[in-house]
């Protein structure tokens, strides 16, 4: 009889039966091990966590009190004769790739990553390993990035035509990781940055984690309209037509996100500037990712996974699609809303609440859910 | 092109037509004028010839691009659109060229006499000189798609503020056949016609409906509280055929589609009574096929209609005639302007003079005192082969294009089914990328048969959650197309139902869609084919 996998794709999750832990489990169970701080990966109810510390105030932020050990990269903790390490994954602060060792067998769970450095994450690092699991949300040849020194660029650029033209400027961006690249990247002698209380929420618990961030300024009741209209707004994509950000208007809104490589997808989201700016691997990302593990075997959880196994499977890899655990391909176009888009108004509040509901993979989703408008 | 590419760029950035109204002007204002002239042909329908044929471009983008085909075709599936995909695939390039539009479309149609290999040399060097962007528009020159985002009344609008003209008058002036290597700029924009263009056609003027959606009717109150007297009004049937506008001058005859086709050698039948009328003649009216003095269903007149050769047999088993509704151009005047009532009499002056009566036909008035009388005649129009009723208003000018108060459609509603989707294919454009593209089935027995396919009628939440649905649901895939678990059901409506040897249920509607998700009924209670074909109607 063949060997049982270390890992092993079950019904809540990715489990390690010797290390009896869970990587990212969305039912809840005993002991989880978190990839990052996203509501997909991230789920409420578990006995244990164990994440980076970097993740630690947002996840209190978002799962409310629960019981949680935080670690550094490259630290080890054994659980059970069974080693775990994290590695830096380049996808948001405090995402991480979580290695596995048991008697010299090295597996790899990648949770969501990208290789570009975005200045703010610490920089994505291949990890030799035998078994690797890898996302693929952009597992397609026309997504390709460009550097995002180019994009902040026009980003920039767009942002001083606005206040040329009396334009207020508002930029989407999940609250979570993108909304703080935007923030490190603006050119701040345009002016000052303002957030939406979803985004000013997460802004806060990343400072008290220790996280140096630009300064920015809550939106309340009590901002002034024309102040911030001098300024950027930072906004999650749920406010994008409401009656919030409609009282800033005249106003131009950019959407940053990887769908907006596609002209369809960007004519969707209706935005009057769409930037093609991921915090995922695009299709060179993820090969050159995939190859520099120098992996026996790989596993495509959620995107593209047919498409990219597929062709993984042509250039020489072992390259297998993972049904079981996330569905079919293109699962991550859900129209489930992410937490932020599932309450428009819900600036300031607690946010714990809808961590309880449970949600299918990809907060990213919304990034994911290229399809979500 | 680089400005060319740009004005796409742009024009896809805004959806505030005033937006792309200043990105127009600004396109106008800063390219040559023969740039000008290539781009209003391009953005009113006049594509380039094609002078390689998409298979090849598609094979040759397959080698640039430096990936399996394959995986060419499922990125095809995920962007929907062929330039696009080809532009995202291939390698960035390092250099740059200033060529302009005009002169990348005189290197297109220099292509005409050229090898195979002559052309794939040219076609690689020349996708490795633009960038992205530029690739996608160049692209789109060459497989001849050309759709843009962008109303001809939004392009009318830019250059009638920069000239200072009548957007009417330059919506008249760009219909018809022209050639943006012969029409110039200044010819255009010149205070009074300069063009001696015979073939010329009007523009068509065409009417609002007068319930505003198909599922909500409106009552002959609701529709006398909108139009008032009827004694204003001039009632006709809506014919279902193909909008044509007819024209005779200098001995010459042309015979337009709504589409700007130039049709008239599809219809041999009418140049017998076009060539009769006198010089300076312009006539609006619906071409439909005829059997026996009767008007014979749409089909009938589509099977000709795609053919390139009209065969002896073709023309005997649906020939055509036209009835005629307007008269816009007598004695060489155009007489736009006159009242319809004025225009009719005209109208009917020259149909009593044909000796082609039977292919020269007029379009009948209806007799109606009171709204609730010609309500009760429109629920006859599918008797009479007809869509519904058009109402005119006596006292109104030929106007241009699609505008609301003087003509109006009141057409019958639609008959409808309640289906079952099993097929489910992704969409294209906005729709890339979403299973929007649906097959639906009723029931013979206990199999279920597919019977039309629709794309249209749910709103893009309904879509999303319908695709949620179709990738979590799918039995098997069939490259583009899954096979979807039959659950859903929808209510189809269509105008019209034939017997077809083409398609298994032996049925073909007439403009199909989807008027609603009916998320209230089980598959098992969808329509029969039974029920379906019993309204054939024989």
């Amino acid at each position: 009889m063949a060997k049982k996998p270390l890992l092993e794709f079950t019904d809540k999750g990715i489990y390690c039966a010797q290390g009896k832990f869970y990587i990212d489990p969305w039912k809840p169970v005993d002991d989880a091990v978190i990839t990052h701080a996203h509501a997909d990966h991230a789920y409420v109810g578990h006995k244990h966590y164990l994440a980076h510390y970097l993740s630690k105030e947002v996840l209190l932020y978002r799962l409310g009190e629960i019981q949680l050990q935080t670690v550094e990269y490259g630290e080890t903790i054994m659980k059970n004769g069974v080693a775990i390490s994290l590695y830096p994954a380049g996808h948001v602060i405090g995402s991480a790739q979580i290695r596995v060792e048991y008697k010299g067998e090295v597996w790899v769970v990648s949770g969501d990553y990208k290789v570009e450095d975005d200045g703010i994450s610490t920089p994505f690092e291949p990890v030799q390993c035998h078994h690797f699991i890898s996302e693929c949300t952009f597992g397609m040849p026309v997504y390709t990035w460009k550097p995002q020194a180019q994009i902040f660029d026009d980003i920039n650029k767009w942002w001083r035509t606005n206040l040329h033209n009396g334009l207020a400027t508002v930029l989407v961006g999940y609250s979570l990781g993108k909304a703080q690249r935007i923030l490190q990247n603006l050119d701040l002698s345009n002016g000052k940055v303002y957030t939406h209380g979803v985004i000013e929420n997460t802004n806060e618990a990343l400072r008290r984690n220790g996280v140096v961030l630009n300064p920015t300024e809550r939106i309340t009741q009590d901002s002034v309209k024309e102040e911030v209209r001098k300024g950027i707004i930072i906004a999650p994509p749920s406010s994008v037509g409401t009656p919030w950000m409609r009282k800033f208007g005249p106003y131009s809104f950019g959407y940053c996100s990887g769908w907006m490589a596609i002209r369809g997808a960007k004519r969707r989201r209706a935005a009057d500037r769409g930037f093609i700016l991921s915090d995922h691997a695009d299709w060179d990302g993820l090969i050159s990712a995939i190859d520099a593990t120098r992996c026996e075997s790989v596993y495509l959880t959620h995107g593209y996974t047919a498409t990219f196994t597929r062709y993984l499977n042509e250039i020489g890899f072992d390259a297998h699609e993972v049904h079981t655990l996330y569905g079919s391909e293109e699962e991550e176009a859900s129209p489930q809303p992410s937490p932020e888009e599932r309450e428009p108004e819900n600036q300031g509040e607690d946010i714990n609440e809808h961590a309880h509901k449970i949600l299918s993979f990809g907060e990213d989703l919304g990034e994911a859910g290229g399809t979500i408008s | 092109m680089k400005a060319f590419a740009q004005l796409f760029l742009s024009l896809d950035e805004t959806n505030k037509t005033n937006e792309k109204v200043k990105v127009l002007k600004e396109y106008f204002n800063a390219v040559p004028d023969t740039d000008k002239m290539h781009m209003l042909a391009l953005f009113t329908g006049r594509k380039p010839k094609r002078q390689i044929n998409s298979t090849l471009v598609r094979t040759w983008a397959i080698e640039a691009s430096n990936i399996p085909a394959w995986l060419f075709e499922e990125s095809y599936h995920v962007v929907g659109d062929l330039a696009e995909t080809m532009a995202l695939l291939m390698p960035q390039s390092d250099v740059s060229s200033s060529k302009t539009l005009t002169e990348w479309i005189a290197e297109i149609n220099n292509l005409n006499d050229k090898t195979e290999e002559q052309k794939k040399e040219w076609l690689l060097a020349s996708w490795a000189m633009l960038d992205n962007q530029e690739r996608f528009v160049f692209n789109k020159l060459l497989t001849g798609s050309f759709r843009v985002g962008v109303s001809q009344n939004l392009v009318i609008k830019a250059l009638a503020d920069i000239s200072g003209l009548e957007a009417a008058v330059l919506t008249h002036r760009i219909m018809g056949s022209w050639l943006p290597e012969t029409f110039q700029f200044t010819q255009l924009m010149e205070e009074q016609d300069a063009a001696e263009n015979i073939s010329r056609p009007y523009p068509f003027f065409l009417a609002y409906p007068i319930q505003e959606t198909s599922e909500k009717q409106k009552t002959p109150d609701e529709v006398g509280a909108t139009l008032g007297n009827p004694a204003d009004w001039q009632a006709e049937w809506k014919w279902d055929g193909i909008r044509a506008q007819m024209i005779k001058r200098d001995g010459e005859i042309f015979i337009w589609s709504r589409g700007e086709d130039l049709a008239t050698e599809k219809f041999p039948e009418l140049h017998p009574f076009l060539n009769a009328l006198p010089d300076g003649t312009v006539i609006d009216g619906e071409i439909l096929s005829f059997q026996n003095g009767l008007p014979m269903p749409f089909n009938v007149l589509q099977t000709r209609i795609g053919r390139k050769n009209l065969s002896k047999k073709i023309l005997e088993e649906s020939p055509v005639a036209v009835i005629a509704y307007d008269c816009l151009e007598y004695k060489g005047q155009d007489i736009r302007a006159k009242t319809q009532s004025e225009r009719r009499l005209i109208l009917e002056e020259l149909q009593a003079a044909t000796a082609y009566p039977e292919v020269f036909r007029i379009s009948a008035l209806i007799k109606f005192d009171t709204w609730d009388e010609l309500g009760q005649i429109r629920e006859q129009s599918r008797d009479m082969i007809a869509e519904g009723i058009m109402l005119k208003r006596k006292s109104a000018a030929y106007q241009v294009g699609r505008k609301r108060g003087d003509w109006w459609k009141w057409k019958i509603d639609p008959l409808s089914v309640d289906a079952v989707m099993i097929y489910a294919q992704k969409g294209h454009g906005r729709r890339a990328d979403l299973y929007t593209d649906y097959t639906f089935a009723v029931w013979d027995g206990d199999k279920l048969v597919p019977f039309a396919k629709a794309y249209s009628g749910l709103t893009d939440a309904e879509i999303n959650k319908v695709d949620y649905f179709i990738k979590r649901n799918t039995i098997e895939k069939f490259g583009p197309v899954r096979t979807v678990k039959p659950e859903l059901v929808f209510e189809i409506g269509f105008e019209g139902i034939n017997k077809s040897t083409r398609h298994k249920s032996g049925i073909a509607l007439r403009f199909p869609r989807i008027l609603r998700w009916r998320q209230d009924k089980p598959k098992e209670e969808a329509d029969t084919l039974e029920s379906l074909k019993a309204l054939l109607g024989e």
